[in-house]
């Protein structure tokens, strides 16, 4: 089935039921987006459709047909909000934070932190207790574009 | 993930007149729309069926019109849908706000208010807002449209008047007057599941809707009544608590649940006065 | 408006550097204090990080747990289903050593052999290549119920008691003006971390490898060698990157890591081994749930002159840690108070429910809560004011604990009540608030670091320092679980060799390579392994002299510096009598909670948090800081929202939809400061902070609900219990204060 991944058409074959997650963890090869609940609770599976914010372990596969599908793989280590994340005590297990980033990027640009705090509240964190994100989101915003491309060691 | 993927079945209509005759002659076949409530028992390893239709790509389900006064919503359209629709919250600023109270913006962008009524649960959020406004149930089949009043909808815990073979294609809002009222009592203050939620409209005779309060969303008619006919609201809320059925369960208590709906009419009362 | 805001670090001023080789940093400080990033941001942010569900392995098979759907009884029969091809079958009789779950009394089997003792006992356990087979695997159990226990104070069995007894409280009894007494009740919490349990085995080697999501890399070592009857070289054990612990992923590891080495063995392929939401909130380990009884004797001035306590922990079936949960909820059960005479009396007993484990604070929450709100009641009932008689009878410097430990110089109940009171205007606010349905309470509170007592002398830990080309690579078995290990290693390692930051690599945990640092747990990952670190990079230094790192190797090639604990004093602690030093310092705190009560949901909302918080040194602020507000976080979860529902010894409300957790909406600004008071014996100067922060939370809202009116001594504080609290009559729309929200619709 044809659709839009990080920027590129795919064709993936999988089962339609599949859950969306599935498909980009174990068909996809992108273990970025994961699994805390399998409710729609916990947010760690938040990836963006056509740029809205889902959770992807409730959106079977056959219903992202054609759709453009953005997963934490597919900012490349150039959003602001990556740098931010890791520089203001964003992050601390990190298990949330794909999730978190995803549905903090599909915020709108002159959110305040009330708008933040609903805009987010789909999405658990149990180590930060918020403070750090809320701090690494204001920081974000404080770039012109990113400063350069994180990427991970080999 | 608790149930067999390669026993389930995904059919595809090519149109909402190709899924209606799919409903009519494949049947069981279960409807998805946003998934949000058949994902969690798929998850869980409690599916609603084997078969399932996929409603998502028909676009003619979708939409928010005024047609002659009557305000028609889509079955298929998103909570962010109803959110961001400067004709829904003109017309009803309180399905505006219950749809902000259902779960998070990721249950929102992909939870439909079709589905948030099929569902039949008691504590649906638009369901008291459906309820208090006198909303009408559009539903088709292969056979044609029948148009079934909201309130007379549910006959029972998640039963419904429902055919086999129907889909709702659309819930219509007739103009409300008067002032919207909606409040939930949630587990928490955001993406929880109501302990108590009500709407109401603040008119002569004023319309008030609970839910989390019985096997289904219920008006209360004698509770209405008694304030139309310039009962006081303490009367009033002694009245309420003879219309509203709660129970004891994992999230709450019958008597939390009856106080807080006593207090709810008395602020919906105040505040709307 | 947004604004990134820095934690304030607030020197204590008066005290030198101390003393010792152990606080002068010998080069000029350049990663220590300062909010280096941390190591594995990168990792997370772009979701390369690999947590267990991430990895694979060739021909690797799925693992399922079949479990009991009784709390007590025993197993009649198994029926196992008829197609078991391509199954993979382990029971009690496939483990080659002994049936057990190896920890500190070996009475938990490892599978049931024939009784069960709670809901969801693993029996049998399952693999396959395929998942869907193995979901459609259908085990029947039968089963002879027998009549479970339930209620802690009705138990027969005490897995462990302690008796901690200072002076004499009959007389100090005497002594008193009057006498309070109260019950407090706190339930079980479910640590939910956002990644659930899961454990990878592959045979390997003549043994077996086991990775998983996990705590302490040598518990799972020790357990499997009993159970599975490996030597140590054979059971590699590698930690894959964590998705959260808190104490869930302490001791429980060792369960689903002997359950996964079982099946790799018997099927002789890899085995991955996950937990779903559900079963890891049904199954595994919870906070202990306690019923604490306090009899306070007071002088009419606010002196307390006897403080005597009864502490019930319920341990669910098995002992697991129960024994060290009850020593530090007894230790800590005054609160951080001074009083000559004390008796404290504790018991942790069995209930035919899943068994409780570690969870941040373990046992030091649970009566502290009790003690601070006891507190407040003194307070109330003497007419005196809250802070005053924290003022009164706050342990100071050179004065003696319920065991007799003589505190040092760094001890800052006071200074983080003055500051606390300071920042929040504690005094002005709370009469302001009156009659406004804001309520704003503090609480006191203290933590001890490291293992208690004999503790850390027993664990022996030990850390390596390997010289590297750059630099250095460190070797621990401390497990980064979010809270910043390997950055703050590398700070303290970087700091002492006088290298740059960068240059410090920090090994996985892996026991292959690295030695037994003892587990992650109880705040002594910075103060204890760090403290290691700091000798070991000492050594390095003198044997470096003015060679850099290559030429040092070029010229004398390899070289590794091992160190292995020493206990800082002589200061010993009688595990018998309960007297003497029990830790080598503690931790301070005080938080100020400012709640609103919704007059017509009878919801309590917090609106505004204070955490004051002295630490010994804040190595890393930013890190510091996120472990005091996701503790304080976690602490208001505890307070107002996390509630296991037991139905029949299991839990009822076991997923994230109806077990609440705080989101966004539920979590208030907090307001951090961290004031410095050097520990002596710590890495320049750090105490423990990992679970300090979690410990004062719940008991600032309840005295917070408190200066509402509400008299609530139970945790969680539910609306349905506040409004109990509050009565009908006198909580309604009309008692003064907006409702939180208003449900007007019409904009």
């Amino acid at each position: 089935m044809r659709f839009v991944l990080n920027g590129r058409q795919v064709d993936v074959r999988a089962h339609a039921m599949k859950r969306l997650l599935d498909v980009l963890r174990e068909d996809c090869g992108l273990t970025g987006t994961k699994e805390g609940c399998g409710e729609g609770e916990c947010g760690a599976c938040t990836v963006l459709v056509d740029g809205r914010a889902v959770n992807a372990c409730l959106v079977p596969f056959g219903q992202v047909r054609g759709r453009r599908v953005l997963t934490i793989e597919g900012l490349k280590g150039t959003h602001p909000l990556q740098a931010a994340f890791v520089g203001e005590g964003g992050t601390q297990c990190g298990i949330c934070t794909p999730g978190m980033i995803m549905a903090a990027a599909a915020l709108a640009k002159d959110a305040t932190l009330e708008d933040v705090r609903l805009g987010l509240a789909g999405n658990i964190c149990r180590c930060t207790g918020y403070t750090g994100i809320y701090r690494a989101i204001a920081k974000s915003r404080g770039r012109k574009g990113p400063r350069g491309t994180l990427r991970p060691q080999p | 993930m608790r149930t067999a993927m390669s026993a389930l079945e995904l059919i595809e209509p090519r149109s909402l007149g190709h899924a209606l005759e799919i409903l009519r002659d494949r049947q069981p076949v279960v409807p998805l729309a946003g998934c949000t409530d058949i994902y969690v028992a798929l998850n869980a390893g409690a599916p609603a069926g084997t078969r399932f239709l996929n409603l998502w790509p028909l676009d003619v389900l979708r939409g928010i019109r005024l047609r002659n006064g009557v305000l028609s919503i889509g079955a298929l359209t998103s909570y962010s849908e109803i959110i961001r629709s400067p004709l829904a919250r003109r017309r009803v600023p309180a399905l505006v706000a219950a749809s902000r109270e259902i779960g998070a913006v990721q249950i929102q962008n992909r939870g439909t208010i079709g589905g948030n009524v099929a569902n039949a649960s008691p504590a649906g959020d638009t369901l008291p807002v459906l309820a208090a406004t006198d909303a009408v149930v559009v539903l088709r089949s292969a056979g044609g449209t029948r148009r079934v009043p909201f309130n007379g909808f549910y006959t029972g815990y998640r039963k419904t008047v429902m055919l086999p073979g129907e889909i709702i294609t659309a819930i219509e809002i007739p103009p409300v007057a008067g002032r919207q009222w909606f409040r939930k009592v949630g587990t928490r203050a955001a993406q929880a599941i109501s302990k108590v939620v009500v709407a109401a409209v603040r008119a002569p005779h004023p319309r008030i809707a609970f839910g989390s309060v019985a096997p289904t969303v219920v008006r209360v008619p004698r509770t209405e009544q008694l304030l139309a006919n310039g009962g006081s609201i303490d009367e009033a809320a002694a009245m309420l608590l003879t219309e509203i059925h709660p129970i004891d369960d994992m999230r709450s208590t019958a008597e939390y649940r009856a106080r807080v709906a006593c207090n709810l009419l008395r602020a919906f009362w105040t505040e709307t006065a | 408006m947004m604004t990134a805001s820095a934690v304030p670090v607030l020197g204590a001023g008066d005290l030198p550097v101390g003393g010792g080789r152990l606080c002068r940093p010998e080069g000029p400080m350049r990663a220590v204090g300062r909010n280096m990033p941390r190591r594995d941001g990168i990792e997370k942010v772009t979701g390369a990080a690999r947590y267990i569900d991430d990895l694979s392995f060739p021909g690797m098979l799925y693992g399922r747990t079949v479990r009991s759907s009784i709390p007590c009884g025993r197993i009649r029969a198994v029926n196992l289903p008829p197609d078991t091809a391509g199954l993979t079958v382990v029971d009690h009789r496939d483990i080659p050593g002994r049936n057990v779950i190896a920890l500190i009394v070996d009475d938990q089997p490892c599978l049931v052999e024939h009784v069960v003792r709670h809901f969801a006992e693993p029996i049998v356990l399952l693999a396959h290549r395929d998942r869907e087979k193995l979901l459609a695997a259908d085990v029947d159990i039968e089963y002879e119920p027998a009549t479970p226990v339930f209620d802690p104070l009705r138990s027969p069995t005490v897995f462990k008691s302690i008796a901690m007894t200072k002076g004499d409280v009959s007389a100090g009894f005497a002594q008193a003006d009057l006498i309070v007494e109260g019950e407090y009740r706190v339930g079980h919490q479910e640590h939910v971390y956002i990644e659930p349990n899961g454990v990878i085995a592959v045979p390997e080697n003549g043994g077996v490898t086991l990775y998983g999501s996990l705590q302490c890399p040598y518990y799972v070592q020790k357990a499997l060698r009993v159970a599975l009857d490996l030597p140590p070289e054979k059971l590699r054990v590698v930690q894959a990157e964590t998705g959260g612990g808190f104490g869930g992923k302490e001791e429980y590891p060792s369960i689903i890591a002997a359950h996964a080495g079982l099946l790799a063995l018997k099927a002789r392929r890899p085995v991955k081994l996950v937990y779903d939401r559900a079963e890891d909130m049904v199954a595994t380990t919870k906070r202990h749930p306690g019923i604490i009884r306090c009899r306070t004797g007071v002088k009419r001035d606010g002196r307390l002159t006897a403080i005597d306590i009864d502490v019930v922990l319920d341990g669910g079936a098995y002992t697991t840690l129960s024994p060290v949960v009850l020593s530090r909820a007894v230790i800590h059960a005054t609160g951080p108070y001074r009083c000559d005479h004390v008796r404290v009396n504790g018991r942790v007993v069995m209930t035919n429910t899943p068994p409780n484990g570690a969870f941040r604070g373990f046992g030091a929450p649970q009566t502290q809560f009790a003690a601070e709100v006891h507190m407040e009641r003194i307070a109330e009932t003497l007419g005196i004011d809250p802070v005053r008689l924290r003022e009164i009878n706050a342990l100071r410097a050179g004065d003696t604990t319920a065991t007799g430990q003589v505190l040092g110089r760094d001890t800052s109940a006071l200074a983080v009540l003055k500051e606390a009171v300071r920042r929040t205007d504690f005094r002005r606010r709370r009469r302001a608030l009156r009659g406004t349905g804001r309520g704003l309470g503090l609480a006191l509170f203290f933590h001890g670091a490291g293992f208690t007592g004999a503790g850390e002398v027993k664990l022996a830990s030990r850390a390596s320092l390997e010289l590297t080309e750059r630099g250095a690579r460190v070797l621990v078995a401390s497990t980064e679980i979010g809270q910043g290990a390997r950055t703050v290693h590398a700070q303290i390692v970087a700091d002492t060799l006088g290298l740059p930051y960068d240059a410090i690599e920090v090994a996985r945990a892996d026991t292959a390579r690295v030695p037994d640092s003892g587990p992650t747990v109880a705040s002594r990952t910075s103060m204890v392994v760090g403290g290691l670190l700091e000798r070991c990079a000492r050594e390095m230094k003198r044997k470096l002299g003015r060679l850099t790192p290559r030429e040092y190797l070029r010229r004398h090639g390899p070289l590794v510096v091992t160190k292995q604990y020493e206990p800082p004093s002589a200061a010993v602690f009688d595990e018998q009598t309960y007297r003497g030093t029990a830790y080598g310092t503690y931790a301070w705190a005080c938080d100020v909670a400012e709640v609103q009560l919704d007059p017509v949901t009878y919801e309590i909302r917090p609106v505004a948090f204070t955490a004051v918080q002295e630490i010994g040194r804040a190595l890393n602020p930013t890190l510091a800081a996120g472990q005091i507000e996701g503790g304080t976080a976690q602490g208001i979860g505890y307070a107002l929202l996390e509630e296991v529902v037991m139905q029949d010894g299991r839990m009822a409300n076991a997923q994230l939809t109806n077990y609440m957790v705080p989101t966004t909406m539920d979590a208030p600004r907090i307001d951090v400061a961290i004031l410095e008071r050097r520990y002596r014996h710590g890495p320049f100067g750090a105490k423990g902070v990992g679970e300090l922060p979690f410990d004062g939370a719940a008991p600032a809202i309840a005295n917070a609900a408190r200066h509402l009116g509400l008299d609530v001594r139970a945790l969680p504080i539910t609306p349905e219990r506040v409004m109990e609290a509050a009565g009908a009559a006198t909580v309604g729309a009309d008692r003064g204060g907006r409702p939180g929200r208003d449900g007007r619709a019409d904009t």
